[in-house]
């Protein structure tokens, strides 16, 4: 502590050097004076003697201090000084710095939750999800998500497997909650043995399942989530061993899940145990996401291997029923692309962040070049200052560390300021950012973002330092001293560094302006795209679910629903109604089959392509507004009268037969036992899977159907077609209407059309506001950076422009002399942004649609804005210039 | 700027011959000076100035202690005082450039002596 001692001593110590020391001083004017010298002689005597007085002092000061330290905070006090000398300066600067940093950070940490952190689950870098793919197998390369496990695959996985810890098989379902108040239709995961275990979340309350709760029949059992437990029993840990009805069938409440937990990226209101019943499994079914946790050490391509050496024993051990081969599958090429579970939450939204990080950084530099400038606008009113200080001997180094000190608390803090600004940056991008977006709801400022936050200030700081720091500070100023306060004409050699900023910011502006372009062509373009259904702000959409154990018989639910549609047809300013198994752009699974045609010859062993199929009702067509190609729609009587009758889309029709009128009258089924179906109508092409996505093959059945597996639909996305779609008094008719056929069913995911079109493109309009915000800040930022180098230039230049109209020059010559040099500068930088933009904009390739990355129209409309925009800033300071007064300027040195 | 402090001595010098003047006896500033000076015979030019900032430094490291008191002209003056570790230092001191001297003497000397 001898240094703290030392500290608070100091004061003391000078005082008693300088009394010392002119102690010294005045003993040898007394012994001189005695020797006989003249007292005023005597004094100078000493003092000649002695040396220096305030240099020794300060030299015997020093030994007591940390000169680089002390250097530091004088460079600081004085810093601070000079920012609230110039409270203009500062406080453009400081703007321009947080708003660029608070932009930066708000985006990190977007990408830094969603992309960066690890997920929330225990070791989570040794979780991966059982990815497989089939490319044999014709139609299922459409699957995003693969091919996905059937049970029998993962009790052979999960038996047979040397390369994992555990192993589960999950499922995303819904299923309706009652008794408790209103029915309620909940979001469920239902899982097998071995899930839990490999995520490794220990429940909140309560316990995980066991293997005694996956016995098949045996009496259920469901966990909560914590959302759901606050919200349906108030975080009561009573709870436990209560039992609640779910799907019309008691369960017991085992445990409950501590709050944020999700099964990869499912939210879920309850998770139930899958309990497979192993002596009924086949080969196929194979519907099921798989998880599993990694041996320590072990790598993913073991795991694939270890996969691979287990398919075999799969189809040896399993079989699809009598007489069927169960090395069919052979054919489908079934190969293990196990990848990590952080990527398959992440899923393909990095490229879409990185591309908004990626520009959001660019707009940081045009920041930063515009504070340099500032910056050297201001070091260069110091100049003289400057020159006084290096003539006192202040050391070139000393003067460059000072400007970046300056320069740094600058960027640190305008860092500050921008970590406030960032928090409401970051609710603005939660909420503007696609709902679909994943892990959402882990976005929050953290640790890493305060950290990057801190190192992009500092950086910053030291980047707009560095170049008025480096060129002001040069030694060789005598110059400078000597014309201080003459406004000479300045040389070229300043001027450069200012124009190649000027330039370079232009460049960086285009390239995003390009991008922003690019991204509202592709916009517009999947506006023009028809989605397979018109007016989406009338069309009311809700999911309903009629489980097994509260309605049996398949024909008395598909008589419920049509029951409901006709209170709905009843409702006051409904025009129609109609459901289907879902709507395109839900997101919901798609259900997928094979589909044998009769007039077409399926050789052996040989599995028919793989179709997606739904279920759709009489009436559906015209209230969802999809067109009928050609034929007609099924009637309620064929309904109910189980004809075999079939829809198709006009892209399956066209596959298989060539025209859509060609396929009236041919005959299709799935499976063998099943009776050939007649095809009676074509159905308009779909965007099923989104506006971007080709629209695919589908085959349309009836709700009701002759099916050995599934005969009536049961969950269904009830279309309502009405201008009071989405009002509060609607959907009370709507709600009543649909208990007063069943009390018991709940309506979920009530929404309008447009809300679903709105998500399925969400991704794009985030995209497309975040370019769009970057874009904009870009270009002001851009545009101020050329109005001040050229208010600057005209204001530095205006001796000389005085002598240029003195000589006779016209004022006309002196506007387009000025705007001539803004509008090199704008070119110079619009032809490296054009240069640039060709080679950038092909990143975002996967962003676009319906435009080419180097579409013209977009660059060359741009680079004209740009441009104008540009001239328009330059046309201010050259009017002021073409304006001097020649005497005024001449008369005001 | 610490440059400035003119010195035709080696670093360190200074220091050494502060310590062993006061190791005679405890004096203050001017006297030591001049005690110098005599001592020397007037060979070694000091600037008198330049012995404060080695004051400070034998200080810090608590070589020397220092203390006001009225010298015998009767002045209000500090008294510097040899610690024990100034003592140690200066016998470390000097026996280093003992040896520092003799080396170079040798090198210096007239060949073939």
């Amino acid at each position: 502590m001898n240094w703290l001692k030392q500290l608070f001593a100091r004061r003391r110590l000078y005082r008693e050097l300088s009394e010392e020391i002119q102690s010294h001083l005045d003993e040898k004017v007394e012994e001189l004076v005695a020797d006989g010298m003249p007292r005023e002689e005597a004094m100078q005597s000493a003092r000649r003697e002695f040396g220096n007085v305030g240099l020794i002092e300060e030299n015997s000061r020093e030994v007591w201090t940390w000169p680089s330290v002390e250097e530091f905070f004088f460079d600081v006090r004085y810093g601070l000084r000079g920012m609230r000398r110039n409270p203009v300066f500062t406080t453009v600067a400081l703007l321009t710095v947080a708003i660029g940093i608070a932009a930066n950070a708000a985006v990190f940490t977007v990408v830094n939750s969603v992309l960066l952190k690890p997920l929330n689950y225990p070791k989570a870098e040794e979780l991966v999800s059982l990815h497989q793919i089939a490319p044999g197998a014709e139609g299922l390369a459409d699957f995003e998500s693969g091919l996905l496990l059937s049970p029998s695959m993962y009790f052979t996985y999960a038996e047979h497997n040397q390369t994992f810890q555990s192993l589960g098989v999950w499922i995303p379902g819904t299923a309706n909650v009652t008794g408790l108040a209103e029915p309620e239709q909940v979001r469920t995961v239902a899982v097998s043995d071995g899930v839990l275990q490999t995520l490794g979340v220990p429940p909140a309350v309560g316990r995980w399942f066991s293997q005694v709760d996956q016995v098949p029949n045996a009496p259920g059992s469901v966990m909560l989530s914590y959302g759901y437990w606050r919200r349906r029993f108030g975080g009561d840990r009573a709870v436990i061993g209560r039992n609640i009805m779910v799907d019309s069938q008691p369960r017991e409440i085992v445990g409950v899940m501590p709050p944020g937990f999700r099964f990869v990226d499912s939210e879920f209101d309850l998770t139930a145990p899958l309990a497979f019943d192993r002596g009924k499994l086949i080969l196929a079914g194979f519907g099921f996401h798989g998880i599993a946790r990694l041996k320590p050490g072990r790598t993913i391509a073991e795991a694939n291997a270890d996969i691979s050496r287990m398919l075999p024993i799969w189809m040896d051990s399993w079989s699809n029923g009598p007489g069927s081969n169960p090395h069919i599958y052979e054919t489908w090429k079934i190969t293990p692309t196990i990848r990590p579970l952080k990527q398959e939450v992440i899923g393909n939204v990095g490229e879409l962040l990185w591309v908004v990080m990626g520009t959001i950084g660019v707009v940081m530099l045009i920041a930063c070049a515009n504070v340099t400038n500032l910056l050297m606008v201001r070091v260069e009113a110091r100049q003289q200052e400057l020159a006084v200080r290096t003539a006192l001997g202040a050391g070139w180094a000393r003067i460059v560390t000072g400007l970046l000190i300056e320069s740094v608390m600058l960027g640190l803090i305008g860092g500050v300021l921008g970590v406030g600004l960032a928090y409401a940056g970051v609710r603005f991008l939660v909420a503007i950012g696609p709902s679909n977006l994943p892990r959402l709801n882990e976005i929050a400022i953290d640790a890493r973002t305060l950290e990057f936050t801190f190192i992009l200030s500092l950086l910053s700081g030291l980047l707009f330092g560095l170049i008025p720091a480096l060129k002001y500070a040069q030694p060789g100023t005598g110059s400078a001293l000597q014309s201080a306060g003459r406004t000479i004409s300045v040389s070229r050699e300043r001027h450069g560094a200012r124009n190649l900023l000027v330039v370079g910011q232009v460049a960086m502006a285009l390239v995003l302006l390009i991008c922003a372009g690019l991204m509202i062509r592709t916009f517009a373009a999947l506006r023009k795209v028809d989605p397979g259904f018109a007016e989406p702000q009338h069309l009311q959409v809700m999911r309903i679910s009629i489980p097994d154990l509260l309605i049996t018989e398949p024909e008395r639910v598909t008589r419920t629903q049509n029951a409901i549609l006709d209170k709905l047809a009843a409702t006051q300013g409904v025009k129609s109604a109609g459901f289907a198994s879902d709507m395109p752009m839900e997101g919901f699974d798609s259900d997928w089959d094979e589909i044998f045609a009769k007039d077409k010859v399926y050789s052996g062993d040989l599995i028919a392509p793989l179709r997606l199929y739904k279920n759709i009702s009489p009436g559906f067509l015209r209230t969802a507004g999809t067109r009928l190609v050609a034929g007609r729609e099924m009637t309620w009587s064929e309904v109910y009268a189980l004809r075999p009758v079939v829809m198709v889309s006009e892209n399956l029709a066209r596959e298989m037969w060539g025209t859509p009128s060609a396929a009236i009258g041919k005959y299709l089924r799935e499976y063998s036992n099943m009776p050939w179906h007649e095809v009676i109508g074509v159905i308009q092409d779909v965007r099923e899977k989104g506006l971007q996505e080709k629209a695919p093959e589908i085959v349309y059945w009836p709700p009701l159907v002759q099916n050995r597996f599934a005969p009536a639909v049961r969950t269904t996305t009830f279309v309502i077609r009405s201008e009071r779609a989405a009002t509060e008094s609607f959907m009370n008719e709507v709600r009543a209407a649909v208990w007063s056929v069943n009390s018991n069913l709940p309506l979920a995911s009530v929404r309008t059309m447009e809300e679903v079109y709105d998500k399925s493109i969400a991704r794009i309009s985030f995209t497309l506001v975040m370019l769009g915000i970057a874009g904009a800040m870009a270009l002001a930022l851009g545009i101020i950076g050329i109005y001040c180098v050229m208010s600057y230039t005209v204001s530095q230049r205006k001796r000389e422009i005085g002598i240029r109209l003195a000589l006779g020059a016209q004022s006309g010559n002196v506007l387009q002399m000025v705007l001539k040099q803004g509008a090199k500068l704008t070119l110079v930088g619009v032809a490296i942004g054009i240069g640039a933009a060709f080679g950038l904009t092909r990143l975002m390739t996967h962003l676009l649609f319906g435009v080419a990355a180097h579409d013209p129209l977009t660059f060359v409309a741009v680079a004209a804005l740009l441009l104008l925009i540009a001239l328009l800033a330059c046309y201010i300071p050259a009017r002021r210039a073409a304006l001097v007064n020649p005497m005024v300027a001449l008369r005001c040195e | 700027m610490k440059k400035t402090v003119k010195r035709d001595l080696f670093p360190g010098a200074l220091e050494m011959m502060i310590l062993r003047m006061l190791k005679r006896q405890p004096t203050h500033g001017y006297a030591l000076v001049q005690q110098i000076k005599r001592t020397s015979q007037d060979l070694l030019v000091i600037e008198e100035g330049s012995l404060y900032p080695a004051l400070q430094r034998l200080l810090k490291e608590e070589f020397v202690k220092a203390e006001w008191d009225i010298s015998p002209a009767n002045r209000r003056v500090r008294i510097y005082k040899l610690t024990a570790a100034g003592a140690k230092h200066l016998e470390h001191e000097v026996s280093t450039f003992e040896r520092m001297l003799e080396g170079i003497t040798r090198v210096l000397a007239p060949e073939g002596s």
